[in-house]
């Protein structure tokens, strides 16, 4: 039996698995990085050989172009692959459209390294499996006890309730472009709202991404091509940098600000954002479910790789469990 | 508790006033009594608890989480009893909370030793929003950015009436507040205020406007020195006495002495609340030292007596004589004051003159005089609620200016949220010994510029900023704004030491380097001096 720490640790480029040869969403250009997902913080371009999801190397070549690494290979969730003598199984994450956890086996030992992950239902990606292993490398993005998520599809009926309330504002949400953009229109589709959604710029793409891969969205069109009638009362998406920008002038003198995520917990932070309403809908594990998950993997050793790690290493080490930061740079803590 | 934790909810969010206004009035129309009432004494004068809130969340926390993770959670969320409400565990089954009026009512009549018990149980009865509504209701303000005003606006509005009604018996008038409900409903008569000096709205003036000028007579008009305190109304009656701001908020305990000076008096008079020394008008800021406080040391009261100086009378022993004009008001006054010589005040004179170049002479000399300006009385008038046009106009001394340099600037809210309109400015300071200078802020301005300069001014700030902190941006130093004010303070909270009083953008100099900007030694020159 060989310790998962002496064949998978963090090395400066990245988390990296040694007798593989291999980082898992390195930070930086490399010769071969498997990638959990699209987010930008995992899937940087500019690596020589990826291993993904088909789906998440569409999404890279949407956000980077074709070329964005020297060549792709696929890994179908659920096969196993060996590379070099490792074992690597690529398994549903439910966090966004072909995200997956990466299961490595090496010396008889098994490590999940699970990239971005929530439990609860999403109607965009295959739900989360859990993989019993001995190590479990986890994110800790909410890993604050605050941090309980409301259920998306209230959430979204909340929405929907507002826009039905003020018939002559344009409501304007907010959402991180890849996931959340396309969840909340499915979660709306689902919840019976059929008009036109207006898309920012930024969105169009990844949303067209999405409806070619077989996912109904419905009636999705680029904002740039509304009339300044059609934006009344309508209910148009944007990135959360372009909420207040010069852009939502466009909706008019007094549009419904509204911010899609786990950080809308918390007041304040709506608050400082100009967001009227705040709609708790997150992509990532909430705190409950980052302690559940952590105790149905049976894992001895639990590796925080980004986000609250204090917090979190502390509420594991008080339940008795070997929990340890890898203090890896390059993750966006605050991006969702 | 659970509509009114939407409302709530919804407040804290909500940034136009008449958003916050529609959502009120929607709870208070819909909500029954007597919860309705105590909702709307906590967004008013409070609840009439006294619990201590922050040691039972204490002790509550301590029994239920970790005190690292609580640390945490707390430094995060920036409020302990959001903060409580986030991690308090949530019911596994669905749960039915207590209404408001069943909350108070075991808080009512509960021993102290028992409200710990007795929020735990409500905290457990309730949903998240719910908790932290809750929370808010009990523990003060609950700072949701409603002002006594608008609450008491939204009541007003379920009767059609102009908030000023609801003022006039608001001080009469007890939490549940249901005689006050059913009047605005309709189904009872205004409630009585019977001995209680309650509050009249005062009638306030508009700035005198260049184009004003030609339509008025002086003849018409009396003036007045504009005093540099606090605008208050003295509500006196059976031996009761009140001091009200100009908002109608009670601040009787901390004004002591006017209290006494009027306990033999039954009259309503408006003046201007003053510290005086040896017959001398002490600056504002000693005045502000006394306000917001419950209660006063017998050293302030020596150090900084207070003083009122009158300038209106609306009732006398009990007679309602707003609907006079000013001059038989005055009048009334002049005789009044004669006869009953409340200790501690003295009549604001007017100023004599027959031609309005006449008391332009006067207001030229008004800075000179440490006197903030100049008041023009419609003689005709009768005493009216609010700023009705064409009766009392303002003339303020000239403006000071300086030439400031941009700093900060954050993002407006309502309709200007998209558009960074909050502007904090410096001067040039030379430290002691050094050549080098920096920037120190003196004041923040969000008016003064039309709305293409508004524009000009965000695309400014937008192509210089060198920091974001959450809505506020640093800029480069480089733009000369020509700040307008009405007089310069010392002040402990600015770093400069001093303090701007009313500023505004009066010019943007985008010709103007930097570095020919004032300096804090020019600022500092500009401060106050007593008032005869
Ligand atoms: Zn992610």
């Amino acid at each position: 039996m060989r310790p998962v720490e002496t064949w998978l640790y963090p090395a400066s480029l990245g988390l990296y698995c040694e007798p593989g040869d291999f980082y898992i969403d390195p930070p930086r250009p490399v010769d071969r990085a498997l990638i959990t997902h699209g987010h930008s913080d995992h899937a940087r371009s500019g690596h020589a050989h990826v291993l993904a999801t088909p789906e998440t190397i569409d999404i890279m070549k949407v956000r980077y172009g074709a070329n964005c690494a020297g060549d792709f290979q696929t890994a179908e969730l659920g096969q196993t692959k060996t590379i070099n003598g490792v074992s690597v199984r690529f398994v549903p994450a439910g966090h966004i459209l072909g995200s997956a956890q990466i299961v490595l086996e090496y010396g008889g030992r098994r490590a999940v390294v699970s990239g971005d992950y929530k439990r609860a239902a999403d109607p965009t990606c295959r739900p989360f499996e859990l993989v019993p292993c001995d190590v479990f490398v986890t994110e800790a993005t909410f890993a604050l006890p605050v941090f309980r998520h409301e259920r998306a599809d209230s959430e979204a009926r909340r929405l929907i309730q507002s826009i039905a309330r003020n018939p002559e504002r344009t409501h304007l949400l907010g959402v991180y472009g890849l996931g959340k953009c396309q969840r909340m229109i499915a979660l709306l589709r689902a919840e019976g709202f059929d008009a036109p959604i207006w898309l920012h710029g930024a969105l169009v793409g990844l949303t067209a991404l999405y409806q070619n891969l077989g996912i109904d969205l419905g009636d999705c069109r680029p904002a740039s091509t509304a009339a300044d009638a059609d934006l009344k009362g309508a209910l148009v998406m944007c990135p959360p940098s372009a909420l207040m920008d010069r852009w939502s002038r466009r909706m008019g003198d007094d549009p419904v600000r509204v911010f899609a995520s786990g950080w809308m917990r918390v007041r304040g932070r709506a608050r400082q954002r100009g967001v009227e309403l705040p709609l708790i809908v997150s992509d990532h594990a909430d705190w409950p479910e980052l302690l559940d998950t952590i105790v149905e993997t049976g894992a001895e050793d639990i590796w925080v790789t980004h986000g609250r790690d204090d917090a979190l290493v502390h509420q594991l080490s008080l339940m008795g469990r070997r929990a340890r930061a890898l203090a890896l740079v390059g993750y966006d803590d605050d991006a969702e | 508790m659970r509509a009114f934790a939407e409302t709530l909810d919804s407040l804290s969010t909500t940034q136009s006033r008449n958003g916050k206004l529609a959502l009120l009035t929607a709870y208070l129309r819909a909500a029954p009594d007597p919860d309705r009432g105590w909702a709307l004494a906590a967004l008013t004068d409070g609840l009439p608890l006294r619990i201590a809130f922050r040691r039972i969340l204490s002790d509550l926390m301590a029994a239920r989480t970790d005190p690292v993770l609580f640390k945490l959670s707390r430094d995060f969320v920036g409020d302990t009893a959001e903060t409580v409400a986030l991690l308090w565990p949530t019911p596994a089954d669905p749960v039915t909370p207590p209404r408001i009026s069943e909350v108070v009512d075991w808080l009512l009549n509960a021993k102290p030793s028992e409200h710990a018990v007795i929020i735990a149980s409500v905290l457990d009865r309730c949903s998240v929003r719910e908790r932290w509504a809750f929370l808010k209701l009990v523990g003060g303000a609950p700072r949701v950015g409603v002002s006594a005003r608008l609450a008491k606006t939204a009541v007003a509005e379920i009767g059609g009436q102009d908030v000023s009604a609801i003022e006039e018996v608001w001080h009469a008038l007890k939490p549940p507040y249901t005689e006050l409900f059913a009047w605005m409903e309709g189904s009872s008569e205004r409630p009585d205020p019977g001995s209680v000096p309650v509050f009249r709205p005062l009638m306030l003036a508009h700035p005198v406007e260049d184009a004003d000028w030609p339509s008025l007579d002086p003849l018409d008009f009396a003036a007045e020195w504009k005093w540099d305190g606090i605008r208050v109304q003295v509500s006196a009656k059976s031996g009761e006495v009140r001091v009200y701001s100009r908002t109608g908020d009670d601040i009787s305990p901390a004004f002591p002495e006017i209290r006494s000076a009027f306990a033999h008096t039954d009259v309503v008079a408006d003046g201007e609340l003053l510290v005086v020394r040896e017959n001398t008008v002490a600056p504002f800021n000693d005045l502000q030292q006394r306000l917001n406080r419950k209660s006063v040391t017998s050293k302030m009261l020596r150090e900084s007596p207070a003083h009122l100086r009158l300038y209106d009378l609306l009732f006398a022993h009990g007679e309602d004589i707003r609907a006079l004009s000013f001059e038989a008001r005055r009048e009334r006054l002049e005789s009044w004051h004669a006869e009953d010589r409340p200790l501690l005040t003295d009549l604001s004179a007017l100023v004599p003159f027959t031609t309005f170049a006449e008391l332009e002479e006067y207001w030229r000399g008004a800075r000179e005089a440490g006197i903030e300006g100049l008041m023009l009385k419609r003689r005709a008038s009768p005493y009216l609620a609010g700023r009705p046009k064409g009766h009392w106009f303002k003339w303020k001394r000239a403006a000071l200016t300086l030439d400031c340099v941009l700093m900060y600037a954050q993002r407006g809210s309502g309709k200007r949220s998209s558009l960074y309109s909050d502007l904090t400015f410096g001067v040039w300071r030379t430290r002691d010994g050094a050549n080098e200078r920096e920037l120190v802020p003196v004041g923040k301005a969000y008016s003064g510029f039309t709305d293409v300069e508004l524009r000009d001014l965000d695309r400014f700030i937008r192509a210089n900023t060198t920091e974001t902190f959450g809505p506020v941006r640093a800029v480069t130093p480089k733009l000369v704004l020509e700040v307008a004010f009405d007089a310069v303070q010392p002040s402990t909270r600015h770093k400069s030491g001093v303090a701007m009083r009313f500023p505004r953008i009066h010019r943007i100099r985008w010709d103007k380097p930097a570095d020919e900007a004032d300096t804090l030694d020019a600022t500092l020159a500009m401060i106050d001096r007593p008032a005869a």
